[in-house]
């Protein structure tokens, strides 16, 4: 299908929304290539502060890439580069000369799958802030329970602390992932389909996690569903083919969408 | 496929009754018969390991009776002694054991090294050919290691690593006699670094299949929390797959322990219990290989009971090996 | 920067640096290894190697003709023995067995003796043949290799007969083919080339092995095809002329050891290829 007809996405986003919620992060003529093959194409827009923006679009629309883009967690596979501007805090973030490490304790990331790491619940947390700070037992121990807490799994975890990570149920243990993320205080947390692998109710747990960290956060989310972009996000980006075909409002992406692919992804017409 | 076919097609077209009767009484036969061809087959397995406990059994009972276990803790080894020979197996198991574990103390941390080197840090241009040298490196028969090490590498180290240690431990007590002179050709550490260089390959390239195994989301939530490549492979691939490494780190063993060429030229074939690792020793396979073609009687029978020590051994450690790698397949597997 | 995050910093460049050491310390001694393996060897490698019988020590000349024909031959029946038997166990194992007790218990022995101390088999061959038969021989040398060729092709035959499709084997029954006749003719063709790589991978393995001959084909100077007496073979001659001075001798042992790595190489090598070129058919 062509292209040609898609207008330029930035006719279409908000500018004005720029004074209202300051800019956390700004992607600006990105461009993303798996070896020869164009993965992301100019992208344009704006992660905003205490916003939840959301990323749709078919498979392969380049969605999650996009996002893989933002901690340059593309880095660890050779072949994989991109050119353009993302600008973390006016910083550029694909500046060779910065150090990955800081960047992606600035910019967490929560993964698909639960990836609880091979060791204890109580290490699970406490494992990533010993990656920057030197805290007593007892500090540790309340920064581990307010992360818990903060991801509302103390109350089901807190006698079994020293059990295993993985002893835990999926939705379970994608909270405890995202307390994990949350306990190194990011400043972005990256969700990369967090809900695809959950039962109903754990994902209404998540959902309701995601906008309570939004009081905190600069939060991105890529998922199929619609209908949680439509809960959880105050923005929403809809993707198709590499492009960024329409950014804004979530409430006016799904009531009055400007693109004509925009509206038949969203009513069901493809994808 | 197509052959089978037309069998097939043949059967069916077969005219009377009676020939349809006859090809399907053969292939009942034919099906039969190769059933049980096989399951004959895969019981010779237990044969053959009951053939060896068996034979070995049988070919120490002599030297069993002889000796009893006292063989297990006598040093000596003297068999044309008089009246009646002395042997003793604590010799070659303590050159066994040393050898064994200073070669694995070598060649662990350098193999998981270069595996993590491999799986983590390696340009992936030259990850392919690296790891396919090292695997074909596996496979070379022991005897090459244990020839290098005899003309080259023994040489080498008596004329120039060896008298540098010992020089430099002269002065401490304890350590001077675990690292006490002269330099020798053959000696336990020698026998123990072909050995070490011998299970190097393996034990890389084991390592790597079960890094292989770690899933590659659970690396990148590390790597996305801020980790470097070293607190990845320490808090992540190193646990995940400690089972694994620990069954694979134990057939290594079970090779080094049971290992005879690479260690046979080198170890100089001496029975007596020195503490100097720079001294000359033995280990079981090294004994049996070197006396047991000229040995005769109780000799013979002494050196066989050596052996069945030595497969005991392996199979205890072998066995600990599989039942660890099973449980990695296993979860593999779910 | 952080003090923490800087003595992480130092730890993994420490770490990375030592990994690249190990990676340089293991691939350099094994490249010496191979370097002087090649530089000996085929400094030693002539004509005479291949034309040749042993010499006597102290001669000068002489080559390796009747180790070579000997290693040939011993390899060969001990791989004829072997391969089939292993193959029809794994067979079992894969088609018949796959869930039974007895399976399993043949399954785990069989890993075990896959990693048996050669010298050991070579003791049992001994007591089982040697000692009734009442003298060293080529053919108790070829069960000895036999012996370590069976657990080798079990486990890579029932590795590859698991990869063949299960509808492929119901699609052959429900043309009313016995079990038997669906395993011969369309399992073994599904797993050819797996098979073959199998029994590449144990020739290579046993073309190289020297422990568990020592005490059951010896060795000996001279031209023999008899299977009942002893016979010359590259491996035990090798190590019966490292275990001596003369520098004739030395060389050829070189040689020797050249030959051998080549061949275990070349089937390495042709066994990769092959086990590459396996498509699912």
């Amino acid at each position: 299908m062509s292209m040609s007809s898609v207008t330029l996405p930035e006719a279409s986003v908000a500018n004005g929304d720029d004074a209202k919620h300051p800019v956390k992060l700004a992607v600006k003529n990105l461009d993303f290539f798996y070896g020869q093959t164009r993965a992301l194409k100019g992208i344009n827009l704006n992660l905003y502060k205490n916003i939840v923006t959301a990323f749709i679009g078919p498979s392969g629309c380049g969605k999650s890439t996009l996002l893989r883009v933002l901690n340059r967690m593309y880095d660890l596979y050779p072949g994989q580069r991109a050119t353009g501007e993302v600008l973390l805090d006016g910083q550029n973030v694909l500046d060779p000369k910065i150090d990955l490490n800081l960047l992606r304790a600035r910019v967490g990331m929560v993964f698909q799958k639960p990836t609880p790491f091979p060791m204890t619940i109580y290490d699970n947390i406490a494992f990533g802030i010993k990656l920057y700070e030197a805290l007593p037992k007892s500090e540790m121990d309340g920064r581990v329970e307010a992360a818990l807490k903060g991801a509302a799994l103390w109350n089901e975890v807190k006698d079994k602390l020293n059990a295993s990570g993985l002893s835990l149920s999926g939705g379970q243990q994608q909270r405890l992932c995202i307390a994990r993320t949350v306990a190194i205080k990011p400043e972005v947390i990256l969700f990369d389909e967090p809900c695809s692998a959950l039962d109903p109710i754990s994902t209404a747990k998540v959902e309701e996690l995601i906008d309570e960290l939004r009081s905190q956060y600069t939060i991105a989310i890529v998922t199929h569903n619609m209908q949680q972009a439509a809960r959880v996000s105050q923005y929403t980006a809809f993707m198709y083919l590499g492009d960024l075909v329409e950014f804004d409002d979530t409430s006016k992406i799904f009531t009055r969408p400007t693109q004509k692919q925009t509206q038949e992804y969203i009513t069901g017409r493809f994808g | 496929m197509t052959d089978m076919a037309v069998e097939a097609a043949q059967v069916a077209q077969s005219d009377t009754p009676m020939d349809r009767a006859r090809a399907l009484s053969a292939f009942k036969f034919g099906d039969v018969s190769f059933y049980w061809i096989t399951r004959l087959s895969a019981m010779c397995v237990l044969l053959i390991l009951g053939g060896i406990i068996i034979s070995l059994i049988v070919g120490a009972w002599p030297a069993i009776q002889e000796f009893g276990f006292s063989f297990l803790f006598t040093q000596r080894w003297a068999p044309s002694a008089q009246p009646s020979p002395v042997l003793g197996a604590l010799g070659p198991i303590y050159g066994t054991l040393l050898t064994s574990v200073i070669a694995m103390a070598i060649a662990v941390p350098v193999g998981l090294g270069i595996a993590i080197f491999l799986t983590e840090l390696c340009p992936m241009s030259l990850r392919r050919p690296i790891a396919m040298a090292i695997e074909l490196l596996a496979g070379i028969p022991s005897i090459i290691y244990g020839m290098w090490g005899f003309f080259v590498l023994g040489p080498f180290l008596a004329n120039t690593i060896e008298p540098a240690i010992i020089a430099l431990f002269a002065p401490i007590p304890v350590l001077n006699s675990i690292f006490a002179g002269p330099a020798s050709n053959l000696s336990l550490f020698n026998a123990s670094l072909v050995l070490a260089i011998m299970v190097l390959p393996f034990i890389t390239a084991i390592s790597r299949d079960v890094f292989a195994t770690v899933p590659p989301v659970l690396k990148e939530s590390a790597y996305g929390m801020g980790c470097t490549t070293w607190e990845v492979a320490r808090n992540v691939m190193i646990p995940y797959t400690r089972v694994g490494l620990i069954g694979g780190v134990m057939l290594a063993l079970g090779r080094a322990l049971g290992e005879t060429m690479a260690v046979a030229f080198i170890i100089g074939n001496s029975f007596k219990i020195t503490p100097s690792i720079f001294a000359p020793g033995t280990t079981i396979s090294a004994a049996i290989a070197s006396e047991f073609a000229e040995a005769d009687g109780v000799h013979q029978s002494g050196l066989i009971l050596l052996g069945l020590l030595l497969f005991v051994l392996t199979f205890i450690v072998l066995t600990c090996a599989r039942l660890m790698l099973m449980r990695i397949e296993r979860r593999q597997g779910a | 920067m952080n003090p923490i995050y800087a003595s992480r910093k130092r730890t993994d460049f420490i770490i990375r640096g030592l990994c690249i050491a190990a990676a340089i310390f293991g691939i350099g001694w094994l490249t010496l290894i191979l370097g002087s393996l090649l530089w000996n060897g085929l400094t030693s490698l002539g004509l005479n190697v291949f034309t040749q019988m042993t010499p006597p020590p102290g001669v000068t000349g002489g080559g390796l003709l009747n180790a070579i024909v000997g290693s040939l031959i011993m390899t060969i029946i001990g791989v004829a023995i072997g391969a089939p038997l292993g193959m029809f166990a794994g067979t079992y194992l894969a088609e018949y067995g796959r869930h039974d007790k007895l399976s399993s218990v043949i399954r785990f022995i069989n890993d075990v003796l896959l990693s048996a101390p050669s010298i050991i088999i070579g003791l049992f061959i001994y007591g089982a043949v040697v000692v009734p038969m009442g003298g060293f021989s080529a053919f108790a040398g070829s069960l000895a290799l036999a012996v370590i060729v069976i657990p080798v092709v079990v486990r890579t035959t029932e590795d590859m007969l698991m990869l063949v499709p299960t509808a492929l084997r119901e699609a052959a029954s429900a043309l009313g083919l016995p079990r038997a006749y669906v395993i011969t003719r369309v399992a073994y063709k599904a797993a050819r080339a797996g098979l073959i790589t199998g029994v590449l991978l144990a020739t290579a393995r046993v073309a190289g092995e020297t422990a568990p001959l020592l005490f059951t084909a010896l060795s000996n100077q001279f031209w023999s095809i008899d299977l009942t007496k002893t016979m010359a073979n590259l491996p035990v001659t090798i190590n019966n002329f490292v275990n001596n001075p003369d520098p004739n001798w030395k060389n050829l042992a070189w040689a020797g050891a050249l030959l051998i790595t080549l061949a275990v190489l070349t089937l390495n090598i042709a066994a990769r290829y092959l086990g590459a070129e396996r498509t699912p058919k």
